[in-house]
This record gives C-alpha cells, sequence and structure tokens, in this order.
C-alpha cells in the first residue's frame, strides 16, 4: 500500500491526480480519461456529467478499482489503487465501495436474498450471521417481502432497491452509482435517488454518481463536475441543491 | 470465499443449466465406465488365471530330491555344491527337518507305484500315490465328488475321473471337460477295491527262515542286512472321485489312484529306491514335496534346502513373467478405457468455456461486488470438480454393470461350449476409489484452462457484454 505524501491526501475520502486512461483502438489512440485531478471529500454528493461517450464512466470505473489507469493515481484513504495488486484491488471493490449500474446487474439465476448475500460470501461472513443482514439490507429498501423472489419478477425500481442493498451490505464509505435512475420512469428514478441521497445524508456515505442529466444533478448532488473528450471541463458546487426535492418530473 | 460457498455457487450453477451439464457428466461417466470395465476384465483374467494356477499347485510346490539320486530337474546343480557320494539321503529325519523350515507349510514323502487293482474280477494295473491329508483343504480337490478320507490312515481311496471311466467301463472321453463326475461317482462309491502289492518287510536275521520267499542264492558278499518283499493284498473303500488337471506340478495328479498318505508309508510297499537301499541301513525316499506359505517364499526356502545338501526344483520364474504379462495386459486396457476419458474432458473444457461465454455477464458483476480471481477460479474448478465426482460415481457404476453383463454374456458362452461357469471380471475397492479420483483429476485438470480464463476476465469488458 502507498500512502500519498501530501497531507491533504489524509483528509479526502478520494484523490484524483493527473489521471489517464487511453485505449487504443486500431490504429486509432482513444483518450477516455485524459490528465483529471479532482480530490473528493468525505460524505460529500459529487455528481459526474457528461454527454455519451465523454469519458465520466470510464472516470468511474477507475474510481471503482474495475480498470487501472494508464497513467496518474486514485488514491482512496491513503493507498493509491494503481499500486495495488488484483487481489487488493478486489478487497478494496469488497469493502471499500458499493457500486450501483444503470441495467441493476442482478444474477437473474439468483433470488433477491442470494444477490445481496453474495458480497457477504466474498467477505467470507460466516453462513449464520448473513440472513440476518441481507433481511436488514432488504428491509432499509422495503423489499423485505420478496427476499425469495427472482429479478425477472419484480420492476425496474425493485431491481434497483435490491442492487443498491447488495451495494451496502458489507458496509462501503463509497458509494459508487452509473446513471442509477438510466432505466427508471421519473418516479421510480426519484424513489431511488431519495434512498442515495439518505444513504449520503443518513449514513455519511460519500456518493460519486454518474448522470448525463444535469436536472438530476442540480436536484441532489452537492458538487457538480463536468467531463468531455475525457477532460475535466468544470467543477462547481450546486448552490441549488434539495431545492426542487418534492416535485421529479425533471425528464 | 469459503469451501462450502464455492461448493453450493457450483452446484447451483451446475443446476441451472442442467442439460448441458448433464451430458457432460454423462460423457464423463460413459469414459469412467469404459476404463472400470476393461480394467474389472483385465484383473478378473488375472484372478481367473492366478486361482488355475494356485489349483495346479505350480507355484507354491518345491520338489526335493536327493543328489545321489542324480536325478535333478537342474542339471547345472549337480555340477556345483558336494559330491552326491558325500550328499545326505532324504530320510525320515530330512523330511522332518525340511519341514521344521520356516514358511513351510509341510513337507511330504512322493511315495507312489504301479500295482494292480480288482473291481469285480476285472484286473487294472495303475499308478497309486499317497495323498497327505492337508489336501482335503487343498483347491486341487474342490470339485471331488464323495467325501475325502475320513483319516490320515483309512483304508480307503479316490479315483481319479480317468481311471473311474476305466472301472465303469467306459471309453476315455477325448473332450475331457464333457465328463460329468458327479455320474462316474454315483455307481463306485461305498464300493470296496482291492488292491494287490509288493510289501518290503524288514528282513529279520538270516536263518529265521519261514518268513524269507525268494531269497536269493547264498553267493559270497550278500550280507544279512537286507529286507524281503511279500505280496500283500488291501481292500480298499472308494470314497472319492475327483477331477484333477492331469498337467498338475503336484505329484498327486501324476497318479489315478490316491491313497491316505499314512496308510502308503504303513503298507511298506517295495519303491524303486529299496534297491539302492538294500545297501544302506535306513530307508530313503526318492522325493520329497515341501509346500510352501506362498509363491513369494519360494525362493528363500529353496535356498535353505539347498544349503542342505539337496536338489530342489520349482517354477518362480513363470510367476514373474506371468506378472508382468498382466501387468502389460492391464496397461494396455487402461489405456483403452482412458481415451474414452480423454474425450469427455474435452467436452468438460468444451461445457466450461461456453460456461464462460453465457456468463460473462455474471463474472464481470461479481467481480465488480468483489470477488477476487482465485474466488471465480475457484468457482470454475469446483464446476469442474464437481462434474467429475458425479461422473466417476455414475460412470463406476456403469462400468460394474457393462462388466457384470459382459461375465454373464462369456458364462452363456462357456455354458454352450459346456465349459463350467468363471468369473472373468472383478471390480475391487481400489478399482472403485481409483477410478473415482482418476475422474476427478481429469475434470480438474479440464477445468484448469477455463478456470484460469474465467478469472482474468476484465470486469470493465465483462459488465459491457449483453
Amino acid at each position: 500500500m502507498m500512502l500519498a505524501a501530501n497531507d491533504t491526501s489524509r483528509a479526502a475520502a478520494i484523490q484524483i491526480e493527473n489521471l489517464c486512461r487511453h485505449y487504443r483502438m486500431g490504429e486509432a489512440l482513444i483518450r477516455a480519461v485524459d490528465d483529471i485531478s479532482i480530490e473528493i471529500q468525505p460524505g460529500e454528493f459529487t455528481a459526474l456529467l457528461g454527454a455519451s461517450g465523454s469519458g465520466k464512466s470510464s472516470l468511474l470505473n477507475l474510481i471503482a478499482g474495475l480498470d487501472r489507469p494508464t497513467s496518474g493515481s486514485v488514491i482512496v484513504q491513503g493507498s493509491d489503487l494503481a499500486g495495488l495488486s488484483r487481489d487488493r484491488l478486489a478487497h478494496y471493490r469488497r469493502h471499500t465501495v458499493g457500486m450501483v449500474f444503470q441495467s441493476f446487474n442482478l444474477i437473474p439465476s439468483m433470488t433477491l436474498l442470494e444477490n445481496v448475500e453474495l458480497p457477504l460470501r466474498f467477505a467470507e461472513i460466516d453462513r449464520g450471521k448473513r440472513e440476518g443482514l441481507v433481511k436488514q439490507a432488504l428491509d432499509r429498501v422495503g423489499l423485505a417481502g420478496r427476499m425469495h423472489h427472482r429479478p425477472a419478477e419484480l420492476s425496474g425500481g425493485e431491481q434497483q432497491r435490491a442492487s443498491l442493498a447488495r451495494a451496502l451490505i458489507n458496509q462501503p464509505q463509497i458509494l459508487l452509482a452509473d446513471e442509477p435512475t438510466g432505466n427508471l420512469d421519473s418516479r421510480t428514478g426519484t424513489e431511488i435517488m431519495n434512498f442515495i441521497r439518505e444513504f449520503n445524508e443518513g449514513l455519511r456515505m460519500t456518493v460519486v454518481m454518474v448522470t448525463h442529466e444535469r436536472a438530476l444533478a442540480e436536484r441532489y448532488a452537492k458538487r457538480m463536475i463536468f467531463v468531455a473528450d475525457g477532460k475535466l471541463e468544470g467543477d462547481q458546487p450546486n448552490l441549488t441543491s434539495g431545492s426542487t426535492v418534492s416535485q421529479g418530473n425533471q425528464r | 470465499m469459503r469451501g462450502y460457498d464455492v461448493t453450493e455457487l457450483a452446484v447451483r450453477n451446475l443446476r441451472e443449466s442442467l442439460l448441458r451439464n448433464s451430458l457432460t457428466t454423462i460423457g464423463i461417466a460413459v469414459g469412467v465406465a469404459s476404463l472400470v470395465a476393461m480394467l474389472s476384465l483385465g484383473i478378473g483374467l488375472q484372478q481367473l488365471a492366478g486361482r488355475r494356477l494356485e489349483k495346479s499347485g505350480l507355484f507354491d510346490t518345491v520338489v526335493v530330491t536327493s543328489r545321489r539320486d542324480l536325478r535333478g530337474f537342474n542339471r547345472d546343480q549337480e555340477q556345483s555344491g558336494p559330491a552326491p557320494a558325500e550328499s545326505p539321503s532324504l530320510t525320515e529325519e530330512a523330511r522332518h527337518a525340511l519341514e521344521q523350515l520356516p514358511n513351510v507349510v509341510e513337507a511330504y514323502p512322493d511315495i507312489r507305484f504301479i500295482t494292480e487293482l480288482r473291481y469285480g474280477d476285472q484286473p487294472h494295473l495303475t499308478m497309486v500315490a499317497g495323498l497327505p491329508f492337508s489336501a482335503k483343504n487343498n483347491e486341487a480337490f474342490e470339485g471331488m465328488q464323495g467325501s475325502f478320507f475320513s483319516s490320515d490312515a483309512a483304508p480307503e481311496i479316490i479315483l481319479q475321473k480317468a481311471f473311474a471311466e476305466e472301472l465303469l467301463g467306459k471309453k476315455p472321453n477325448a473332450d475331457d471337460d464333457n465328463v460329468n463326475v458327479a455320474d462316474l461317482a454315483k455307481p463306485l462309491i461305498g464300493h470296496d477295491l482291492t488292491m494287490r502289492y509288493a510289501e518290503r518287510t524288514a528282513s529279520l536275521d538270516a536263518g529265521s527262515g519261514a518268513a524269507q520267499p525268494a531269497k536269493a542264492p547264498s553267493d559270497q558278499g550278500i550280507t544279512s542286512a537286507s529286507y524281503s518283499v511279500v505280496s500283500r493284498e488291501q481292500k480298499l473303500r472308494i470314497v472319492g472321485v475327483c477331477d484333477l488337471d492331469p498337467d498338475s506340478m503336484r505329484g498327486q495328479a501324476r497318479a489315478r489312484l490316491f491313497i491316505p498318505l499314512k496308510l502308503a508309508q504303513n503298507l511298506h510297499v517295495m519303491q524303486p529306491s529299496d534297491l539302492r537301499d538294500s545297501t544302506t541301513s535306513a530307508p530313503t525316499y526318492t522325493t520329497v514335496e515341501v509346500r510352501v506359505k506362498s509363491p513369494q517364499y519360494v525362493p528363500s526356502v529353496e535356498a535353505a534346502i539347498k544349503k542342505q545338501g539337496f536338489n530342489t526344483f520349482s517354477i518362480v520364474d513363470a510367476t514373474t513373467s506371468l506378472r508382468r504379462f498382466f501387468a502389460v495386459l492391464d496397461l494396455f486396457l487402461g489405456i483403452f478405457g482412458s481415451l474414452a476419458l480423454a474425450v469427455a474432458s474435452i467436452g468438460i473444457v468444451n461445457t466450461l468455456v461456453m460456461a464462460i461465454l453465457e456468463r460473462r455477464r455474471e463474472i464481470g458483476i461479481m467481480k465488480a461486488i468483489g470477488a477476487s480471481d482465485a474466488d471465480v477460479r475457484g468457482l470454475f474448478f469446483a464446476e469442474a470438480g464437481a462434474m467429475g465426482i458425479f461422473g466417476g460415481g455414475l460412470g463406476v457404476a456403469l462400468g460394474w454393470t457393462i462388466g457384470r453383463v459382459i461375465n454373464l454374456g462369456t458364462n452363456i458362452y462357456l455354458k454352450r461350449q459346456h465349459f463350467p461357469p468363471e468369473q472373468i471380471w472383478s471390480v475391487p475397492w481400489w478399482l472403485v476409489g481409483g477410478a473415482i479420483a482418476f475422474s476427478i483429476i481429469v475434470s480438474l485438470l479440464s477445468g484448469l484452462y477455463p478456470a484460469g480464463r474465467a478469472a482474468k476476465l476484465d470486469p470493465v469488458q465483462a459488465l459491457r457484454y449483453e
């Protein structure tokens, strides 16, 4: 584990320095993330905004430890993800971050109980404790009664709630959301966003959410970072945050 | 991930695509079955040959002769060791000493003589041999009709089936195996035979006269330390008819009639060696047969007997080459049997590689929520292993059945050819365990590549995959 040299990194939840992720596609070099530096504070709700293909999802994957940077560093809790072994990176994904995706990414052959239990299996939590923890997590998102259903038997909103329960089951400090409402109608989208805000405010979780909807970001995020062509285009606090919570028809 | 979690997830994954995994497992089962069937036949044949050889007494018998007789089976033995004249004779004490050697079950003299027997009014000339009482438990007398001697000196007789045919006036049958021993035994058992023989009586002192018939004319040089030969008769009751292998190494089979060994000794029938014994003080045996606990002790017992100055003969080398033959046969059968398993292992690789393609996204999800490379690898490995266990178990059962059916079929054929049924198939426990273990090992090896590939899957790519 590498400890970052400067003192400010100790305070930051996520510190991104000169981060680059380049792909080679045939002859062309694609700069998905191109020299981005950001610092995200603990408990902050940050929205990463940008058009399709702007590189915001690539940036989120780098923060999630799913991908490795071409250069630069992502420092979370004092350790640079770029320097971690594959095993340490898996441990990081298991315990430090929780992820929700646009397409929910629940395993279709498993019931909700089994889906939410999966990270506990990877974390080698005792069998006896697991069911209680899963029930608690599903109860928090209002799905306690649907534990034995398979994802296909649930609505999109319910699936995303289950996926939130799965992201939280190992009690990570950081929640990473990739277009969490992208496949949902506005009402269920609002429902999901309210859960995310609750985790951010109630559990003091650091939230980084990728979205292309500026209105959504303005309603929930406290900070908005704009990305275009892999580069940082803007970084501003959201002054309107929380003002229009009650009405949710931003689409 | 903990072991039980890996197992649980692997089993549920196998259940998810039940048809494909079942077909793969059946493929393994067929491979294991062919291996088990082949080897069970190989082992069965080996055991059959072993039983046959044991029955012949070929490999646990050492034939001991005196060097004085110069009639050893091995010429080279006669050129080494003490000179014949200085060698010990096969006296009763010598026989007793041989019996005391370690790993020797018994040592009995080979008493045999050609004499005349009367059954009804018909005389029959044939070879009679003394049979040790221990032969009662000998597998050579397995198929005997009637009963064994009631005691070691009882005036009873067992007939070899060819002689039984002769007594009944039947023509000796060329197709030897077709003779039903029970049919021969029925009219004979319980009847009496009269044996006429020449008894060697210890000569009382010269001049006691009357008891000595046919004494040679009193030439010079004939000493009084001599013996007489008296013609005697002995009634013998037929107690059994046996089906002995005429090519057997054990002395008994070379005769056609058997009387208890003690009786044979007590009768003091004139032996060829008695001629020579006229010049010595103690009677000697021509041959002593030493039965050893098991073939593996033959060389050491033989060495010990040679040390005492006797000639020995055994066919222990034949067992080694026979074992080598069966080892090669088993190897070949095993290789042919394994071919099907090799084909099945390709099936496992194929199934698991297909599963990776199908479950690419699932693997991506698992990695995104914290599965390590080892977790994913373990999962695929466990799936391959589980197919190996199920396939192995099923295969052993199938192979066992195939072997049984082949055995059954062979016996039906044997019966049609008028041969006795044989057990040509055997599934020992080590084969059951070994086949299942082999199946698991082959499955795990087949899982190696797919598991490695699944573990190395890039989660970002895998999640993008629809």
